[in-house]
């Protein structure tokens, strides 16, 4: 039996049998992930109108401005066409990248669109302002959760993988793919997968997104000089930068088409009050009801 | 028959609806002051981390030849529009005559030919565009100590400025025939010649700063020029040299002819180009519109660190 020391004593619901109240999310926890969807989401979106300033990306130390490994422009045609050229190829995106209608309903040239990018309007210093504000605000609450999350237990109930997870890798990937979600004591835990990912997000994609916004600052580079070597320069620094910003917006697509299919209401409850529902498949043997009074 | 909206579209449209107003509040909360001071807090963490990061001494990454940049891109003013500066520029800046002032001992006159007797460093850097983009390049020139310390700073002083000869804004005065920016480029009123790629869309802080000028007395008929302040820790730094070559020759127009600043720990659009006068100050809340610099009036942060 896997330990589930996240179970508190439930409220007396008078559920039927098969549904079990526990107590997943502390309040520290529940917080820092609200700061953190709302960090991110305005980082993106700032991010991308400080991107829309020079929409093209390189690597190495310096912009090599005739081979960029990506770019959007905008053609001299009436209307323009936008083109986004992705390592040499190139697509026609007019309306969605480098040009797409302003504020004002006429095509303008910009990378990202003006619904994807804060302000929406062109406005680079603007954008600088809330990306700044809000990666300290991402640092500041990521530290507090991992420091509350090492202390408590909490992150290695979340991130660490079990023996046995590690066991049955193979038929956990099987269940994900099928959208098989665990029910009963196997719900109380994350699965395996899940803590794998929230791990490469923690430990990998987080910190590396947050040094390689450093190593675009050109006086943290002179107090570091580490980490140009890290990202190979500064303009690779900045491509990773973007990556990884993709990186963790196809992760919480992912995570949110998960909190919808395995329960929206369950998990939003969950995340919002802390207290989540266990659901049981019915399997009327003896052993198991034992089983799960003592859980 | 007007088919009922499905529950998905529906929710959809709420969605689209929803996201669209957030993205609207959140332009409207952008432009209040309140959350504009707010979110600037951001920036003044800037600063104060990395100047405790950072020692007086701590040297920008300096690089090979082999890294220079075959074309070092030039951005904002490239060829200034003033007639007094056209004239210098048709004599190869041999009338050209650097004016140290304000808070200084001992005012300054230097000709090209007297800063080039001066020590001088060479370094080749990495310039780093607010906009994103870097170029390498190999400058020569001055140490800005070597000249503040011939002028003698008194004890007031607080901040280096940097007048520049490049009109930004048009005034009803004569002296420009077209306008320009220097270094920042996403805005309106930026030149021409900026590649289309920057984007070209309407900067709302750039039409709010013209706005705020025309609003001001002080800059009602007088064009206004390029401007930029440093504090003294970056005036002192070894690295930050008025510099009269690019990669081995004379500064061209096009990158600040005959003397900008080189500030290599700070963006673009701190390295003023085209520099006429350093003026040595105890506090810039008299000049332009108050905030140290042309960018800096436009809403950019005064520390350009990051």
């Amino acid at each position: 039996m896997p330990r589930t020391y996240l179970t508190r004593s439930a409220p007396d619901t008078g559920e039927v049998e098969h549904r079990r109240w526990m107590f997943r999310h502390p309040a520290v926890i529940r917080i820092t992930h609200w700061v953190n969807a709302l960090c991110l989401l305005v980082l993106l979106m700032s991010g991308l109108q400080i991107f829309n300033a020079h929409p093209a990306l390189y690597w190495g130390k310096v912009s090599t401005f005739d081979t960029p490994l990506l770019s959007m422009t905008s053609t001299e045609d009436d209307p323009p066409k936008g083109v986004t050229t992705v390592l040499g190829r190139t697509f026609d995106t007019t309306g969605w990248l480098g040009s797409s209608p302003g504020a004002d309903g006429e095509p303008a040239d910009r990378g990202f669109p003006s619904w994807l990018t804060l302000p929406s309007d062109q406005d680079l210093t603007g954008g600088r302002s809330w990306h700044f504000f809000f990666a300290w605000a991402l640092v500041l609450n990521g530290a507090l959760y991992l420091l509350y999350g090492l202390f408590s237990g909490q992150l290695r109930f979340r991130v660490v993988p079990q023996r046995d997870q590690v066991r049955h890798f193979a038929a956990s990937v099987w269940e994900h793919l099928t959208l098989r979600f665990p029910e009963g004591d196997e719900a109380k835990r994350y699965n395996v997968i899940q803590k794998l990912t929230y791990a490469v997000v923690l430990f990998v994609l987080l910190p590396v997104q947050v040094l390689a916004g450093l190593a675009m600052s050109p006086a943290m580079d002179a107090a570091f000089p580490f980490l140009l070597t890290l990202f190979d320069g500064r303009q690779s620094a900045r491509t990773v930068h973007f990556v990884v910003a993709a990186l963790l917006v196809l992760f919480v697509v992912v995570h949110v088409a998960l909190v919808v299919l395995s329960g929206f209401w369950n998990n939003m409850r969950g995340m919002l009050t802390g207290w989540f529902v266990i659901e049981r498949r019915i399997e009327p043997t003896a052993g198991d009801d034992v089983r799960e009074h003592r859980a | 028959m007007i088919q009922p909206p499905s529950r998905r579209s529906l929710l959809l449209g709420a969605t689209a609806a929803a996201g669209t107003a957030m993205l609207g509040g959140c332009d409207r909360l952008g432009e209040a002051d309140w959350f504009r001071r707010t979110l600037k807090t951001g920036e003044d963490a800037n600063l104060f981390v990395q100047r405790l990061l950072l020692t007086e001494r701590t040297l920008a990454p300096e690089y090979a030849q082999a890294d220079i940049s075959p074309w070092f891109k030039p951005n904002g003013t490239e060829d200034p529009p003033d007639k007094a500066y056209k004239a210098l520029a048709r004599r190869k800046f041999a009338d050209y005559r650097l004016e140290v002032g304000g808070l200084v001992e001992t005012p300054l006159k230097l000709s090209l030919a007297e800063l080039r007797k001066l020590p001088s460093r060479t370094q080749i850097t990495r310039h780093d565009c607010v906009e994103g983009w870097s170029c390498i390049g190999k400058w020569t020139g001055v140490p800005l100590s070597e000249i503040l310390d011939r002028a003698r700073l008194k004890s007031q002083a607080r901040y280096v400025v940097f007048r520049c000869a490049d009109t930004m804004d048009q005034g009803e005065d004569e002296g420009a025939e077209g306008d320009g920016t220097e270094d920042v480029s996403s805005g309106g009123n930026a030149s021409p010649a900026m590649t289309k790629q920057s984007g070209g869309g309407e900067d709302k802080r750039d039409s709010g700063g013209q706005q705020a000028a025309e609003g001001s007395s002080a800059s009602d008929d007088a064009p206004v020029r390029y401007y930029e302040s440093i504090d003294l820790v970056d005036a002192f730094h070894p690295q930050t040299i008025l510099a009269y070559e690019l990669n081995g020759k004379a500064l061209p127009v096009a990158n600040g002819a005959p003397l900008r600043l080189r500030l290599e720990r700070n963006l673009g659009y701190k390295q003023a180009k085209y520099v006429m006068r350093v003026e040595v100050v105890e506090s810039f809340a008299d000049i332009g519109e108050g905030k140290g610099g042309y960018w800096e009036d436009q809403g950019y942060a005064w520390y350009a660190g990051i």
